[in-house]
């Protein structure tokens, strides 16, 4: 074991090293293109084995990546954003072959207007793609979910593409320290790529992805698709033991920041849940009971646990960094969906914030525990709220006055 | 290159490889030439597709191949098809595979996706030399939804989207070129009708390595119009008008391998289909036939012939 200065791009390359990848189609998009040059200059110096290629469109890039897995060979690709949903079409598609390969994606808002900063709009469009998902919140986290993803993928219960996702910026391009297993631990540990049933040779032909005629067996289909990624549960507790035992570290599928004797909890994905977990050490000094509540794995959703941690708590903050237009947050919804109907759920309010990279800082974090008590004593939540500040608004207001002076300053006289 | 196998019509295959009872219209001009190309290509094949008529040759748990399919979606056949080939040669170099289990990689798209939307994921696949066959067949519209009008179309073809008197106010687009303008190793024109210049072209196409494209214009009877009995007819006077030159670029060259002399008129070959009806009736529009005459006059003199 080493330990190294990595980014969370970094560490995902290093994971797909470790993982002894045969095959790595990419295309380049910002914040993730520092994955995939970082594997091109280890392949091109002949530090790693595996090919490399850039198709010429993340469309391409995902059709290659199944079509490499599905004749049997392991796959690592990345992605970000506008590049996701390019290949949005293909994900869907891949995830059907039931070919498993890892996706490496570095959430980026989506256009328009169009920005390079980081929400979870991007990773969350392909929710319903049959991809399974693994949301990060440190760099180690980034290199160490990789390698479990792709055991998640391989096995047979499974047989399905996981995406492995990070904040652009703020885990992509921050260093921290990282531990990297050695080479022949994080081998035997992911073990050699198992083909299974979907591979092409001369001797067994075979037709992958062919139609189907009427709704009987494409749900067929689709139902077995839905219960392997539910089997996805059981698989990531065995796969998660398997690695704490091999490597000491420990992801259960959700990560509990003082839940236990929590009265109050935030629940959020990615790496903004570290700025709520140090909102609640202040809040506890505070004499506060409170706690962080984090879905590592969001697909398949791990209802049962999640009902496990909130069921009894008074209150809980949902904090999305995405919105769905006309709806809301996501995990908002995901979450009440899972627990209506159970006689003590707690109130669930609902707020959106960090989007486009914009930051959530402790004075709303105080704001959203302050919220969440009100709530509690009066046994009604509040509508959902948009986070935002007068500040903010007022340098907004400036922006617009400048666009204002500029458009009458081109105005023909 | 190694001789030539197919001499005469006599040594054309006489087992045919393509399963029957597929899905495909009666007279379908891109089946007889995919039957054709089978014969020739054979069963150690991976024929990768995008979303057109020939989707529906492989219906679970049915297929007429003998060999490997892989549906992915209109626009990127030919990226599927990088991803089996680096796969197969990936496990052909680790020794994870027997060589005699390797697979030609074949792309298989109707016009659609070859002249549009795929036009990318082709071009780049060639950029990139993928050792790939790309096979389309070219029904000249989108015959799958209907027979819209596509990238493919010919000027003055009546589709389901170019209703008006005069019909398809576009041109077809040269695909021929398009792909040539990318140095592959190969490409070629072909038609069912014509067996064996088609049978020597795959035959050729299959003992070479890198981009080899085929270009198979595929009389539609539901889309262009005709007697299903017709679509062997109706390919030999889009050769013998000039309509449908049958070529190959090879070694940077344009060669014409069977250039009709005398060309028959166009007239002829429009005649047969109703998708050209307004041409003749209710009144003959001399004008626009006179144009597409002239088209097809220019390209042959400008070809040498």
């Amino acid at each position: 074991v080493t330990r190294q200065l990595l980014t969370g791009n970094g560490a995902a390359a290093w994971a797909a090293r470790l993982a002894r990848v045969d095959y790595l189609p990419a295309f380049p998009i910002t914040p993730q293109t520092e994955i995939i040059e970082t594997l091109a200059a280890w392949i091109d110096k002949g530090e790693m084995p595996g090919k490399w290629l850039t198709l010429e469109s993340e469309h391409s890039m995902i059709a290659a990546a199944g079509a490499a897995a599905a004749t049997g060979v392991r796959v690592f690709t990345a992605t970000s954003s506008q590049g996701l949903l390019y290949g949005m079409e293909m994900l869907y598609t891949v995830a059907g072959w039931r070919a498993p390969f890892v996706l490496v994606n570095v959430s980026r808002g989506l256009s328009a207007p169009i920005t390079l900063e980081p929400d979870h709009n991007d990773i969350l469009a392909a929710r319903d793609s049959g991809f399974l998902q693994i949301h990060c919140a440190t760099c180690q986290e980034v290199l160490d979910q990789t390698l479990m993803a792709f055991r998640l993928a391989e096995d047979e219960r499974v047989r399905l593409p996981v995406i492995v996702n990070q904040d652009g910026f703020y885990l992509s391009f921050t260093r921290e320290p990282v531990l990297l297993p050695e080479a022949q631990g994080a081998a035997a540990f992911v073990g050699d790529y198992p083909p299974g049933n979907t591979q092409f040779r001369a001797s067994a032909p075979a037709s992958q992805a062919v139609a189907v005629l009427g709704g009987s067996p494409y749900s067929y289909f689709r139902y077995e698709m839905h219960l392997a990624a539910c089997n996805g549960l059981q698989v990531y507790d065995e796969v998660s033991a398997q690695f704490k035992a091999q490597f000491g570290r420990d992801y259960p599928v959700l990560e509990q920041y003082h839940c236990k004797d929590a009265e109050f909890v935030f629940v959020m994905l990615g790496c903004f849940a570290t700025k709520a977990q140090a909102a609640v050490d202040q809040l506890r000094q505070a004499g506060w009971r409170i706690g962080v509540l984090r879905p590592r794995l969001l697909r398949p959703f791990p209802a049962e646990a999640l009902r496990r941690v909130l069921l009894g708590k008074r209150a809980v903050a949902v904090i999305d960094q995405n919105l769905s237009m006309g709806k809301g947050g996501i995990l908002y919804t995901e979450l009440a969906s899972e627990l209506y109907g159970h006689r003590d759920a707690p109130l669930l309010v609902s707020f959106v914030g960090g989007l486009g990279g914009r930051d959530i800082t402790q004075e709303e974090f105080f704001h959203m525990a302050t919220t969440l008590r009100e709530a509690a004593a009066q046994g009604v939540s509040p509508p959902p709220r948009l986070l935002y500040t007068a500040d903010e608004l007022r340098e907004v207001r400036k922006l617009q006055a400048v666009a204002q002076v500029e458009r009458q300053e081109l105005k023909p006289r | 290159m190694s001789e030539v196998h197919f001499g005469r019509m006599k040594d054309l295959p006489s087992t045919h490889l393509l399963g029957t009872g597929t899905p495909m219209c009666a007279g379908c001009g891109g089946l007889q030439a995919l039957h054709e190309i089978y014969d020739v290509l054979g069963e150690k094949t991976v024929f990768v597709n995008a979303a057109g008529c020939m989707t529906l040759l492989s219906v679970y748990p049915f297929t007429p191949f003998r060999g490997s399919w892989l549906y992915t979606a209109m626009a990127c056949a030919p990226a599927g098809a990088q991803g089996i080939r680096d796969a197969l040669d990936i496990l052909l170099q680790q020794g994870r595979m027997p060589p005699d289990e390797d697979l030609q990689t074949v792309v298989l798209t109707g016009d659609g996706a070859a002249y549009g939307m795929g036009l990318s994921a082709t071009s780049a696949a060639i950029e990139r030399g993928l050792d790939f066959l790309y096979i389309c067949y070219d029904n000249e519209g989108y015959g799958n939804t209907g027979q819209q009008y596509s990238g493919a179309t010919p000027h003055g073809a009546a589709t389901a989207t170019s209703v008006a008197s005069g019909g398809f106010a576009g041109y077809k687009k040269d695909l021929f070129a398009i792909w040539a303008a990318h140095r592959p190793t190969y490409v070629a024109t072909v038609i069912g009708a014509e067996p064996l210049d088609l049978a020597r072209k795959i035959d050729k196409a299959k003992q070479l390595k890198g981009p080899r494209l085929i270009l198979a214009l595929a009389p539609c009877p539901t889309g262009w119009g005709f007697d299903p009995q017709q679509t062997t007819e109706i390919g030999r006077l889009a050769v013998k008008s000039g309509v449908w030159p049958l070529k190959e670029y090879y070694e940077g060259k344009v060669l014409h391998t069977k250039a009709p002399h005398p060309r028959v008129p166009v007239e002829e070959y429009l005649q047969t289909q109703k998708r050209f009806a307004h041409l003749f009736e209710p009144q003959r529009n001399d004008t626009l036939i006179g144009e597409i005459q002239r088209r097809v006059d220019r390209y042959w003199e400008q070809a040498g012939n």
